[in-house]
């Protein structure tokens, strides 16, 4: 997918269809922005690029969901977390691989993906977290 | 000058509109002087989710049914907070000079609907494409911070348990709330998982009801109520909708500057506060709460619940209506329902059980999903 295009959530998604964590970089100010955004929170530029994040970074913290809604309803009990990536930025995610009495706040989680989903709104292919 | 409250609860074979007529009814009695369809110039509503009933454009649907058309009538939506928000937007009106009485409140009708279901609305509030999407339920979202909260100050599940015990204690003593029993520290930290830590007794309740205060400037008051309740103070700030984008996860930003500029303008410090009503969606949540709202240090919520601070003996007594957690959640009523329940404090009209003896400066916080809405208010008694 060409890094030309617009600093959208979807395009975000696309990147992840294709194995990527991508943010936007502020060019005027250097400010990362994930989700990307059109314009930069900080100096309100549009001038901005594409750039590809490491995918390792810490557990934050965690839950073991045991109630939810009916699309996730047959996955339970599904582990969630807040990963801190490398470059500061923290996305949330399913963490799989893991039995949930191992999970521990700081322990090195990895971004994956789930590529099996259409690409398509408001259904996106999924990234998740596992142990390196 | 007057406030009113529907019975918190299952409220079977009822819409929105006949809860809120209930809540208007009670505040319109409170205020014989009052001509409402005279009187009162605007209403502004708080309502969440309009997935619930099949039913948006609230404003006038509960004007219509309270018998308040054809004046302007607005639907306000922030997530749980709304009908905070809907008195700030009261008060703005009024100190705008456009109007001089105006009704605010709030409402939501949730019990007819499955659980799952009601977990998908609520979920509404936070983000879909980062967490929505990823499968994080609202419980979760509260329980990733009881996790931080957890590991950073070493909270304990007993600590966000006591929440739970304290708040059914007093809930059991209001005759308007949902759950009126109390609740053991054992069957409490024996309940289902929810969200882990979170079990059933960490989560508040999924109820019906309506909730609305009547409003008026302080040069007509005396026309119309002996006993005036002044808004001193009024606070609103917003934050990340994702939890995620936070540089905290172990406290409400939005909720601190909310209440340092309702605390500002109020001239009044946390421990001038004489009752408060907390935003306890969660136990986590009352926690971190009392955190937020400077009633003890970052990290000392957890100790503050097992010091009895927060009860009705204690120095700072905390959401003696029974809280979200037993008085219940009926999310657009909310933030109105603490007002109502501060305006009967102050007036001294609660049940003799859960008064605050003589109490003159209360507090009502209320927050909008996992935190990027928080109102507070500062009420005292002339």
């Amino acid at each position: 997918m060409a890094e030309t295009h617009p600093f959208t959530i979807e395009a975000f998604y696309r990147f992840a269809s294709e194995k990527r964590l991508m943010a936007a970089r502020c060019n005027k100010c250097g400010t990362l922005l994930l989700p990307p955004r059109p314009m930069c929170t900080e100096c309100l530029s549009t001038d901005l690029k594409w750039v590809e994040l490491e995918k390792r970074g810490k557990l934050l913290t965690y839950t073991v969901i045991h109630v939810a809604p009916t699309r996730f309803q047959s996955m339970v009990p599904y582990t969630v977390g807040i990963v801190k990536l490398k470059d500061g930025l923290k996305l949330p995610g399913m963490i799989r691989g893991v039995e949930p009495q191992e999970l521990e706040v700081d322990m090195e989680l990895e971004a994956d993906f789930d590529t099996t989903l259409p690409s398509e709104w408001p259904t996106w292919p999924r990234y998740f977290f596992r142990p390196p | 000058m007057s406030a009113g409250l529907s019975k918190f609860g299952k409220r079977e074979g009822l819409y929105s509109r006949e809860l809120f007529a209930e809540a208007a009814n009670e505040a319109f009695k409170r205020c014989p002087n009052l001509e409402p369809k005279k009187d009162i110039e605007a209403l502004f509503v708080g309502h969440m989710g309009e997935s619930y009933e099949h039913q948006g454009h609230t404003g006038p649907t509960v004007s219509d049914w309270s018998g308040l058309l054809p004046i302007q009538a607005t639907r306000v939506e922030n997530a749980c907070a709304s009908s905070s928000v809907a008195l700030r937007c009261g008060i703005f009106a009024i100190l705008s000079g456009m109007c001089d009485i105006v009704m605010v409140g709030g409402v939501e009708k949730m019990t007819h609907r499955t659980t799952p279901d009601v977990t998908a609305f609520l979920a509404m509030a936070s983000d879909y494409p980062f967490e929505q999407w990823h499968g994080i339920t609202f419980p979760g979202l509260y329980a990733l911070m009881a996790t931080a909260h957890m590991h950073e100050y070493e909270t304990t599940e007993e600590q966000m348990a006591m929440v739970a015990v304290k708040n059914h204690h007093y809930g059991a003593m209001n005759p308007k709330a949902h759950m009126q029993k109390e609740v053991t520290l054992e069957k409490a930290m024996s309940s289902r998982v929810i969200a882990w830590p979170l079990k059933l007794y960490d989560c508040s309740l999924i109820t019906d009801g309506a909730s609305c205060l009547v409003l008026t400037k302080p040069e007509l008051e005396r026309e119309f109520t002996d006993t005036p309740i002044h808004v001193i103070g009024s606070g609103q700030a917003s934050d990340a909708i994702g939890l995620y984008e936070r540089d905290n996860l172990t406290t409400l930003k939005a909720a601190k500057l909310a209440a340092k500029e309702a605390y500002q303008m109020a001239k009044v410090k946390p421990k001038d506060i004489d009752i408060a009503e907390v935003h306890d969606c969660f136990t986590i949540a009352e926690i971190i709460a009392s955190e937020d709202l400077g009633f003890c240090k970052p990290g000392e919520g957890g100790r503050l619940i097992e010091s009895d601070a927060t009860t009705l003996e204690g120095e700072i007594p905390v959401n003696l209506s029974g809280g979200l957690k037993s008085k219940g959640h009926p999310v657009g009523a909310t933030g109105t329902g603490q007002a109502y329940e501060i305006y009967l404090q102050l007036t001294g009209q609660a049940e003799e059980k859960r008064q605050v003896d003589g109490a003159e400066i209360g507090l009502a916080h209320n927050v909008g999903g996992s935190g990027a809405t928080a109102a507070v208010h500062i009420f005292r008694r002339k």
